[in-house]
C-alpha cells in the first residue's frame, strides 16, 4: 500500500497527480474463505479491517451488492458521540470513540475527523432532568459530559434563538466537547483501502441471494457471481438485515424505516458544532464545504425505498427554523433517505444466530455511524473466536427473549 | 406524500392525517399464563418487516380517530387496499404471485 504523506503529496505533484495507486484492487471472488462479511458500508469494512489487523485472519471476502460505502454510510449525518445512558451503551460507543480519536493516524487516511463538541438541548423541566441525569451517568462511566446553561449555549452558539418567549424555549443543554463529526465517505474508503492492503477481497456487485447451510452449519453463500463457501459468515447490512435473516430461516426483531437528511447549499462558516435537539425534533451542523447538514426522525412507516415522505422533511425544517430563525431563508440543495433498521429498545444486535457460524450485526437504527470503527472492531472479535466480545455480549438476539433490553430511547431513539 | 383512502370516512386524505401503527393481523396469546418467554418475545418484538408486500395498522389521528388496515408494497410505498379491522386482506404477496403468473401464461397464450 502506497503511504499517505505530505512528502507524496509533493512528489506526486511533480507528475501532476498521474501516478496515484488505486486505492484498492477489484478481484475475482475465490472459492472459499476463512471468513465472509456481507455488507461493505463503513461497519463491514471495519470488521474486516479489525479481522485482518487485530486477529490476523487475512483469508477474508467483503460482498457487497452495490459499491463500497453506498448504503447508510453515504446517507448518513456523521455525527459521532458517545453520551448514552447506560453502561452497555455507553461503554460501547465510548470504545467507539477511543478508536476515532487514533482513527485518521491508524489508518493513514484523514477521516476528518473533527471533535467540535455535540450539544443536546433541552426545552422542558424533564428535559432538563433527563440531561442531569444522563451527564451524570456519562461522567461516572468516564466519558466527558457537562450540562450548560442558557447562557454558556449562547457563547458557543451565538445565532440560536435562546429566547424565553419561544413556545419551546432552550433551557439548557448537556455538552460532549470530544464529540464532534467525521467525514463519512472517507470512513468507509480508509477501511476498505487498509483491509485491501492486509490481503482483504473486496467483492462489489456481488449480492447474496441465499445462504447454503448444512446440519445447522453455514457453508457459505449463495451469490450473483457464484456460491462462494466460509465457515464463518458475518452480516452487516443495515436496513437489508431483515432480508437476510430470512434467506437464512429465522426472524429478526427489527423494522426498517426510511430516515431522511438534507443538506443546504454551501455558506461561510456559521455554526462550529453540532446542535440536537430531542423536543423539538432536528439536528443541524456545517460540513468543512459549507453547507448545513440537517436530520432527523423516521418515517413512521416501514420501507425499503432509501426515500421518505414531504411531511417528515417538513417537520424537520421547522424544528431547525424554530432554533435558527437565521436559516429560515437558506435553501436547500439536496434531500435523500436511507433504510435503518431499528430494535424495540434502540439498541444494536451484535450476535450469533440460530444458524451455526452466521453471526448479524444489526439494529444500529438511526445511529451507526458514530459505532463504525467500535461496532467493526467488536464485530472482528466475535467473529474470530466464534463467540461474542464481552462489549458486544449484552447485545444478542436473546435479550428480547429473556427480556434484558437496554433501553436508549432517551439517548438514541430521536436524535442523531 | 402518500394518499390514503380511510375505510371509515371513506375518503382519500393526505399522509399527514394518519399515523402508522405497524404491522397488522397480530393476535395476543390466547393463554398467557402459559405462555413461554420465547413465544411472548415474539409477540412483543418480532415482526415480519418484509421487503414487499405489508399489511399494516393505520390510525387516522386528525379524522375519525379509528385503525384501519392497509396494504402497502415497502419498496415502491403503492397502496394497494385498506380494510376495516377483522378483515382479512385481499392482495396477498400469494395473490400477486398468481396474478403475475397468471398474466405471463395468457400471455404466452397469446403469442
Amino acid at each position: 500500500m502506497q503511504h499517505y504523506s505530505g512528502f507524496g503529496l509533493v512528489k506526486h505533484g511533480l507528475s501532476y497527480h498521474e501516478n496515484w495507486q488505486r486505492m484498492w484492487r477489484n478481484p475475482t471472488p475465490k472459492r472459499e474463505y476463512d471468513i465472509i462479511v456481507v455488507g461493505g458500508g463503513g461497519h463491514g469494512l471495519a470488521t474486516a479491517y479489525y479481522l485482518a489487523k487485530v486477529h490476523g485472519i487475512t483469508n477474508i471476502a467483503v460482498v457487497e451488492k452495490g459499491w463500497l460505502g453506498g448504503g447508510n454510510t453515504a446517507r448518513n449525518t456523521t455525527i459521532v458521540r458517545s453520551n448514552y445512558l447506560w453502561d452497555e451503551a455507553a461503554w460501547l460507543y465510548e470504545h467507539a470513540m477511543k478508536l476515532w480519536e487514533g482513527l485518521s493516524q491508524d489508518l493513514n487516511y484523514n477521516v476528518m475527523f473533527s471533535q467540535r463538541g455535540v450539544m443536546n438541548l433541552g426545552h422542558t423541566l424533564q428535559d432538563m432532568r433527563d440531561i442531569h441525569r444522563r451527564v451524570n451517568a456519562n461522567r461516572l462511566n468516564g466519558i466527558d459530559g457537562e450540562v450548560l446553561d442558557v447562557k454558556q449555549i449562547q457563547e458557543i452558539v451565538p445565532h440560536m434563538d435562546c429566547t424565553a418567549n419561544r413556545r419551546y424555549p432552550v433551557m439548557g443543554a448537556s455538552w460532549q466537547p470530544r464529540a464532534g463529526v467525521a467525514r463519512h465517505d472517507a470512513v468507509a474508503w480508509g477501511f476498505a483501502r487498509g483491509a485491501d492492503a492486509l490481503g482483504v477481497d473486496l467483492l462489489q456487485q456481488t449480492e447474496v441471494t441465499g445462504f447454503r447451510i448444512s446440519g445447522g452449519k453455514v457453508l457459505g453463500v449463495e451469490t450473483n457471481r457464484g456460491f462462494i463457501g466460509a465457515k464463518t459468515v458475518g452480516c452487516v447490512a443495515a436496513g437489508n438485515s431483515g432480508v437476510l435473516a430470512k434467506m437464512a430461516g429465522f426472524k429478526l426483531p427489527v423494522e426498517s424505516h426510511p430516515l431522511q437528511a438534507l443538506v443546504s447549499e454551501p455558506m461561510k462558516p456559521i455554526l462550529d458544532t453540532v446542535v440536537m435537539s430531542n423536543h423539538v425534533h432536528g439536528y443541524v451542523s456545517q460540513s468543512d464545504k459549507g453547507d448545513l447538514v440537517i436530520g432527523a426522525g423516521i418515517d413512521g412507516y416501514t420501507g425499503y425505498g432509501q426515500r421518505g415522505s414531504y411531511p417528515t422533511i417538513e417537520h424537520t425544517l421547522q424544528a431547525i427554523v424554530e432554533l435558527f430563525p437565521i436559516f429560515s431563508r437558506v435553501r436547500m440543495n439536496r434531500q435523500w433517505g436511507g433504510i435503518v433498521d431499528t430494535t424495540p429498545d434502540a439498541c444494536p444486535i451484535i450476535s450469533a444466530t440460530p444458524v451455526g457460524g452466521l453471526f448479524f450485526n444489526c439494529g444500529w437504527g438511526t445511529g451507526g455511524f458514530k459505532a463504525t470503527p467500535g461496532s467493526g472492531h467488536v464485530f472482528a472479535a466475535t467473529l474470530a473466536a466464534g463467540k461474542a466480545h464481552p462489549l458486544a455480549a449484552p447485545f444478542t438476539i436473546d435479550r428480547f427473549i429473556s427480556g434484558k433490553l437496554i433501553d436508549e430511547h432517551g439517548a438514541a431513539g430521536v436524535a442523531h | 406524500m402518500l394518499h390514503i383512502y380511510c375505510p371509515h370516512c371513506e375518503e382519500h386524505r393526505e399522509e399527514e392525517e394518519f399515523r402508522p401503527k405497524g404491522e397488522a393481523h397480530i393476535a395476543r396469546p390466547a393463554d398467557p399464563e402459559n405462555t413461554s418467554d420465547e413465544d411472548w418475545g415474539n409477540y412483543l418484538f418480532f415482526r415480519k418487516n418484509p421487503r414487499g408486500l405489508h399489511h399494516e395498522q393505520w390510525f387516522h389521528a386528525a379524522g375519525c380517530r379509528k385503525f384501519f388496515n392497509v396494504t402497502r408494497d415497502t419498496v415502491t410505498y403503492d397502496i394497494l387496499e385498506t380494510y376495516l379491522p377483522g378483515q382479512q386482506p385481499a392482495v396477498t404477496a400469494e395473490s400477486r404471485k398468481a396474478k403475475a403468473s397468471a398474466q405471463a401464461s395468457n400471455q404466452g397464450a397469446a403469442k
